[in-house]
């Protein structure tokens, strides 16, 4: 599912140069269920970034799904986001003016999908996700762990290739952040491929699969039986 | 279609502010109509002011006092030679006091003239008939009156066969004129017609200095022009020169007028476009403010799949909805000025369509140049930067 080779994303800070991605190279194959870990600075934001196509890499290849990222025009981008990608996001970004129904609808609407489809599919990821009764609640009526419910559903009505998920417990407490890694397992389980990405090992624990950054560098990769893999992570 | 309802979603959703950006383009598209219905309606009133006064009608002044060859029978005669003159008239002006038993009457006009005057200004009679030839043969004492000389003299009776004294004289009244109204040259009903023969003696003026003449139609009135220029010309050939008389075509005076006031609606029209500039510069604040507080709206939107163009469609559809509506509006409260306001003040005011089309074009592009730079800066925001933008 996700191929990435090399990755280079560089920042100039005054004078310097700073990598926050080091030639990173991780293969995640279709059905899987990884976590990337690592400390606040250590580039996990910027690789998730990446990987969600909401920035694109300095150098490296990149295939998502088997396509070639690197050349993508910002149209390419926006539509692969909108077909292959299901965010979830730490602070949920719910458009507060619309309702759960709309908020879930609208990756739909940029696939110019019908009205009578797109309320369907809508009605049918919020029933999904347990929010059957309040598709006509606004966001700010919705308890949080409710609010992450509904930005799980939006991030599925598109029937993604790939759920990413970003520190999707940050925002709740122990109790709610527990339902809510319950649903991702349960659509792990259901064959969907799930990124993780958390600085919280707890959290990171409920992956089949650990990656750990630092500095920019695949530190650690619990993947078995992949040489390449295991050799990078010596390597790093 | 989505953006549509998307755009009316955002507008609703804050009244307040869109109605006080919408106020700014109601106000530019409420002036731009009113004001110009107002030139456009004082046009109107001012040229069939002019229609009425005939636009077949040529005034001539001459200036040659000494020696003037230009008679009665020259005159005459000049009507009689060219087929494209209807009527001559000469005319006297006077003023003075005309009495009738204890009333005096001082606001009078006091002209002399031959028949055939009232046909080159169009006046009917109310009452009685209008000057004849044995008046102007006989130099008989008869007087024909503007409607305003004879109600201030005799009261709302009918006035003909009644006395009215003017220098001594008795004069009899003939004829007293239909109301005429105001015009250009001024009121035309406190006339007092006496003959021109008479006139010339009352009035110590010998020779004639200024007639009227009417053609045989609006078409044939440059002709007639012409004409009244040899002739005029054949007759002063020595004494004076061509500089001792002047006419006054009253279609080319039609023409520069018309000119003059639609230069002046287009002035009034442009002072208006102004403030519909300043609507629009209304607007584009607006939807700078609106872009950098859903900021992290736009990042929303575009990490779930939003395109450069959909979000620039969202903005500029926005900026266009407000524009638009504030149009229709501000065309629904013009109407409403025009056809209400308009009888209350007494004022003409022409409400035409093609100002009203032109007006909602204007705001439309106001709406989608001054949306453009908003909407063209919020497309350009970086997903990941919008996103974490609080």
């Amino acid at each position: 599912m996700i191929r990435m080779e090399n990755i280079v994303k560089q920042y100039k800070l005054g004078g310097e140069v700073i990598y926050a991605l080091d030639h990173v190279s991780l293969h995640v194959a279709k059905g899987e269920y990884v976590a990337i870990i690592g400390p606040s600075g250590s580039g996990k934001s910027t690789l998730m970034n990446i990987i969600g196509c909401l920035d694109t890499a300095d150098s490296g290849e990149y295939l998502l799904a088997g396509k070639k990222i690197g050349s993508y025009s910002q149209r390419q981008l926006a539509r692969l986001r909108n077909r292959h990608i299901g965010f979830i996001f730490q602070g949920f970004h719910l458009l507060q003016k619309l309702s759960a129904l709309e908020n879930v609808e609208l990756p739909l609407i940029y696939q110019q999908v019908g009205r009578r489809e797109r309320r369907k599919r809508a009605k049918a990821a919020l029933e999904s996700v347990g929010l059957g009764k309040r598709i006509r609640h606004k966001p700010t009526e919705l308890s949080g762990g409710q609010q992450q419910r509904c930005a799980i559903a939006r991030a599925l009505v598109t029937r993604p290739n790939l759920i990413l998920a970003d520190e999707p417990t940050g925002n709740l407490d122990s109790r709610t952040g527990q339902e809510i890694m319950a649903m991702l397992d349960e659509l792990h389980q259901a064959g969907n491929t799930i990124v993780l990405i958390t600085h919280d090992s707890d959290v990171a624990a409920r992956a089949d699969r650990l990656i750990r950054i630092v500095d920019g560098r695949v530190y650690e990769d619990t993947a078995g039986g992949d040489a390449d893999k295991q050799d990078l992570a010596k390597e790093a | 279609m989505e953006s549509m309802s998307m755009a009316f979603k955002a507008i609703l959703s804050n009244k307040m502010r869109s109605f006080l950006t919408m106020l700014g383009i109601v106000i530019g598209v409420v002036s731009i109509v009113v004001l110009t219905a107002i030139g456009q309606g004082t046009n109107a009133a001012v040229i069939s002011n002019i229609e009425d006064m005939g636009t077949n009608l040529l005034s001539v002044s001459i200036f040659a006092r000494r020696n003037n060859p230009v008679t009665l029978d020259a005159l005459r005669a000049m009507n009689r030679e060219h087929e494209s003159i209807a009527q001559v008239a000469p005319l006297l002006n006077s003023t003075g006091t005309v009495k009738a038993g204890l009333i005096l009457y001082e606001d009078g006009s006091i002209i002399a003239t031959t028949p055939g005057y009232d046909q080159i200004r169009g006046w009917t009679l109310r009452y009685g008939r209008f000057l004849t030839e044995p008046d102007n043969d006989n130099r008989s004492f008869v007087a024909v009156l503007g409607q305003e000389a004879a109600v201030e003299l005799f009261g709302s009776v009918n006035a003909v066969g009644l006395t009215m004294n003017y220098q001594g004289y008795t004069f009899t009244v003939v004829g007293v004129l239909d109301e005429i109204g105001t015009t250009v040259s001024g009121s035309g009903d406190n006339l007092i017609i006496i003959p021109f023969s008479l006139g010339e003696r009352l009035f110590r003026s010998k020779g004639i200095s200024s007639f009227y003449v009417s053609a045989t139609g609006s078409d044939t009135i440059d002709e007639a022009q012409s004409v009244v220029e040899a002739h005029l010309d054949k007759l002063m050939s020595t004494s004076t020169s061509s500089s001792s008389y002047r006419i006054n075509n009253q279609s080319a005076m039609l023409e520069a007028l018309n000119e003059s006031t639609s230069q002046l609606t287009l002035m009034l029209a442009g002072i208006a476009a102004i403030s519909l500039l300043v609507g629009g510069i209304g607007i584009m604040n607006i939807m700078l403010v609106s872009v950098s507080e859903r900021t992290r709206e736009i990042g929303i939107r575009k990490a779930i799949g939003a395109t450069r163009g959909n979000i620039l469609s969202q903005f500029l559809i926005e900026a266009l909805t407000v524009s638009l509506l504030g149009g229709m509006i501000g065309l629904g409260i013009s109407w409403g000025a025009c056809t209400m306001l308009a009888p209350a003040l007494g004022m003409t005011m022409i409400f035409s369509p093609s100002i009203a089309f032109l007006a909602i074009g204007f705001s439309v592009l106001i709406g989608v140049v001054f949306g453009l730079y908003p909407a063209a800066k919020a497309s350009g925001l970086k997903p990941i930067e919008a996103l974490r933008h609080e």
